[in-house]
């Protein structure tokens, strides 16, 4: 079936849902953060500076008083539910891209409660109940579920839903900036955008003025798909159709499933089932149906959204957040007995692109498999046992890198920080390459004698009191130095009584050839590194 | 391939296009087969490696001054070439060594030495997703424990590096590769009473020995690190020699360090 023009669309927008799911109110500053990093805020604390995209610290410090949130899409989805359950009154079909916004298609919903303006209406209002005052609600109503969704985010307070004539979603969408559609229309596309961007086309209407054949040559079909939104169009591509039946994939769950996460299980095994069957074909789906049949009859059905293609792990995720969602509904919806039948329908299907990896042979993300097994070391030791590298500054060998607690990080997102900076810092006193390659976390104690046997010291001065001529470390037996370099003594934080450091760092080769470096603070030394 | 190779070797009998031939059938050869098999090593190391590179499912032992480095040098090559590294229980790495001399920091993954019950299970559960592995237990490694890890590795692909400085022969079994320093002298310190100089870089006789095709040992002289702080080849090469014979360098000859 091939359509341009889009089809007209209310969207759902529940503003800063993961806040609101919480169930913090929106008055009081509240932060979500994922890999250290802010991924929603209440209206409060936005107020007080925060935005998304924010470090942690950063955050904290221009908001104190936020409630902290880790980022859970579970709970969101959980939480979301009932307002997915209140628009089924309105419409047989609800689209739910992600928690806090679903779209439904308005053809037959509006003509039956009298036009767009009242159905927006009546959504508004059912929304409101389901939210029963924990949140905010904004419903747009456009041609195509990118406009809408666009629309939604005018309204205002005392104006919760703005209705777009059709035909003027182009009109309306023209001064959006350009990077709406990543943030909004959830294309994953950054690099076209980033382009379009600094060629000078900060708008969407700017973009959509570009002739449609030159954007397809020159960006592909990332550069089509920005363009077709940008010009108020369907973002779904003109390939899209529905698949033929027997790509559907049906569990029966004998005996019944009580359990979510025991379905959750049973859902990754099906959507890989579902992946093999459309990957013989070359597809990938961008709408799928989950529904969950229970032994009384019930019927519970949902359609997930992503304009990426959906990953088995997505997927699976998709039917866990649905099944939390239902059983923990209320008393009314709530299903009465276990789940007996599960099944997954590609409802949208598109050709599979397939993933291309970085031109510059940058493919650093990290496989499921190793984040899986990464998470079960986790489990074992302890989280903060499992750390990854990440640039700091300094003098000494430890204090360059150090290691951060993999969970503060996105493994699965390039991490330009754990690279080292160049020569360039600004750290006079620094001992020059080659780094050592053995630092212990707890330098052990050492020590530098001199000829005579008295300890080496080092002046006010940053000279030795005599030259080293034994070495010994940690109580072991003391060598003869054969070869010193040094003193590199650095005087640090002198700005701040509490932090304050001095110290010295000596080069040391004893006779068996080791090369050590020692550092003397308080007039005690210890082995900071062995260049092993 | 071989069959039309063979019939086009009888009609084209002059030697420019047999080699055109030969050029033909090596593209047309499938392709990745010497890179499933072993993992890349950098550069100055290759000619140390039966085939190129350290072979894949096998057990890597560094011993000698300058293990640490040894061991970073070689996961270089597989760090650059996309691979991830895991180091277990080496709580004491030089991060910034690592990264001068080669490694890709941004997939280095670094766990904490796990209680000695755990650690068959905590490197089982990495080697079924990592493709370095680099260890160093330190209490013995139970038989059964290590030929299930290897088994797992061989089936995975991946390589095990065993660092000195744990418990002396935790490992039961011999190692499938040996990489010994043999002998190392740092350049760089000023050899006089004023502390002058610093150090710079270090000469180090590199000797990769082991099973099968890497029975007969192999040398290389090496500047670990180099000027740089990266790897980069002796000029002086150090010719092929049994092992009975030691080489003397110039400056002090090395033994295990302490």
């Amino acid at each position: 079936m091939r359509r341009s023009a889009a089809a007209r669309t209310l969207v759902v927008w529940c503003p800063d849902w993961p806040v609101v799911a919480a169930g913090i109110p929106l008055d009081q500053p509240a932060l979500v953060l994922h890999a250290n990093r802010v991924v929603a805020c209440s209206p409060a604390a936005r107020a007080e500076g925060v935005s998304e995209g924010l470090r942690r610290r950063e955050a904290q410090g221009r908001s104190p008083a936020a409630i902290v949130l880790a980022h859970d899409p579970a709970r969101d989805a959980r939480a979301f539910e009932p307002v997915v359950a209140a628009l089924d009154a309105v419409a047989p079909r609800v689209e739910v891209r992600l928690p806090g916004s679903c779209a439904l298609a308005t053809r037959g919903p509006a003509r039956y409660f009298g036009g767009d303006h009242a159905l927006a209406d009546t959504v508004t209002s059912l929304v409101a109940v389901a939210l029963d005052g924990r949140g905010q609600v904004a419903v747009g109503v456009a041609d195509g579920a990118f406009a809408a969704a666009c629309a939604a985010r005018t309204t205002g307070p005392g104006r919760a839903a703005v209705v777009v004539p059709p035909g003027e979603s182009a009109a309306s969408l023209a001064a959006w900036p350009t990077s709406t559609v990543t943030t909004v229309g959830g294309i994953e596309a950054p690099a076209v955008v980033d382009v379009l961007v600094r060629l000078g086309l900060t708008t969407l209407g700017a973009v959509a003025t570009l002739p449609p054949a030159d954007v397809l040559a020159r960006f592909g079909p990332d550069g089509e798909l920005v363009h077709r939104l940008a010009r108020g169009l369907d973002a779904r591509p003109l390939d899209a159709r529905h698949p033929a039946p027997d790509l559907t994939v049906t569990a029966e769950l004998d005996p019944p499933v009580e359990r979510v996460d025991t379905a959750a299980f049973l859902a990754v095994g099906l959507a890989d089932e579902l992946h093999r069957r459309l990957d013989e074909r070359g597809l990938a789906a961008i709408q799928v149906g989950i529904a969950a049949e229970t032994e009384h009859g019930e019927r519970h059905e949902r359609f997930w959204r992503h304009e990426g293609a959906l990953t088995p792990a997505a997927i699976a995720e998709r039917v866990r957040w649905q099944l939390d969602g239902w059983l923990s509904g209320s008393s009314a919806t709530r299903p009465t007995a276990g789940i007996t039948r599960l099944v997954l329908t590609p409802d949208e299907v598109v050709a599979a692109r397939g993933r291309q990896l970085g031109f510059w042979g940058g493919e650093s993300r990290v496989d499921e498999r190793a984040v899986r097994a990464l998470a079960r070391v986790q489990a074992l030791l302890g989280t903060e046992a499992v750390t990854v590298p990440e640039r700091r500054g300094g003098r000494g060998p430890a204090e360059r890198l150090v290691l951060v607690p993999v969970t503060t990080v996105d493994l699965t997102a390039p991490r330009p920080t754990a690279q080292p900076d160049g020569a360039a810092e600004p750290w006079p006193g620094r001992v020059p390459p080659p780094a050592p390659a053995v630092v212990p976390p707890d330098p052990p104690a050492a020590d530098l004698l001199a000829a005579d046997g008295a300890s080496v010291g080092v002046t006010g001065r940053g000279a030795v009191t005599a030259p080293p001529a034994e070495v010994a470390v940690d109580g072991a037996g003391s060598r003869k130095v054969v070869a010193w370099a040094g003193p590199w003594p650095v005087d640090e934080r002198w700005w701040d009584p509490a932090a304050h450091r001095r110290r010295a760092r000596v080069q040391v080769l004893d006779d068996t050839g080791t090369a050590r470096l020692l550092v003397i603070e308080d007039g005690r030394w210890r082995l900071e590194a062995t260049y092993d | 391939m071989g069959y039309i190779c063979s019939i086009l070797g009888c009609v084209v009998a002059s030697s420019p296009q047999r080699t055109e031939l030969h050029r033909l059938g090596d593209r047309a050869r499938p392709l990745m087969m010497a890179a499933e098999r072993v993992l890349p090593v950098t550069g100055p190391f290759e000619g140390l490696f039966p085939g190129g590179g350290v072979r894949r499912g096998s057990v890597v032992a560094t011993e000698g001054p300058g293990a640490t480095s040894l061991t970073l040098a070689l996961v270089a090559g597989a760090s650059q070439a996309g691979v991830w590294t895991v180091a277990v229980g080496v709580s004491a790495l030089g991060l910034a060594a690592a990264t001068e001399l080669g490694v890709d920091l941004e997939r280095l993954v670094v766990v904490d030495p796990p209680p000695v019950g755990q650690w068959p299970t905590v490197v089982a559960a990495l080697v079924d997703a990592f493709e370095v592995l680099v260890v160093c237990p330190e209490a013995r490694v139970r038989p059964t424990d290590a030929r299930r890890l290897v088994a797992r590795a061989r089936e995975r692909g991946a390589v095990l590096f065993h660092l000195p400085g744990g418990r002396a022969g935790a490992w039961p079994d011999a190692p499938d590769l040996r990489c010994r320093v043999v002998a190392a002298s740092w350049s760089g310190l000023g050899r006089d009473a004023t502390g002058s100089g610093h150090l710079r870089a270090r000469r180090v006789t590199v000797e990769v020995a082991g099973r099968r095709e890497a029975v007969r040992p192999r040398r290389a002289a090496l500047w670990l690190p180099g000027a740089d702080g990266g790897v980069a080849p002796a000029a002086r090469p150090v010719p092929t020699v049994p092992p009975a014979a030691p080489v003397v360098e110039t400056a002090a000859v090395m033994e295990e360090s302490a």
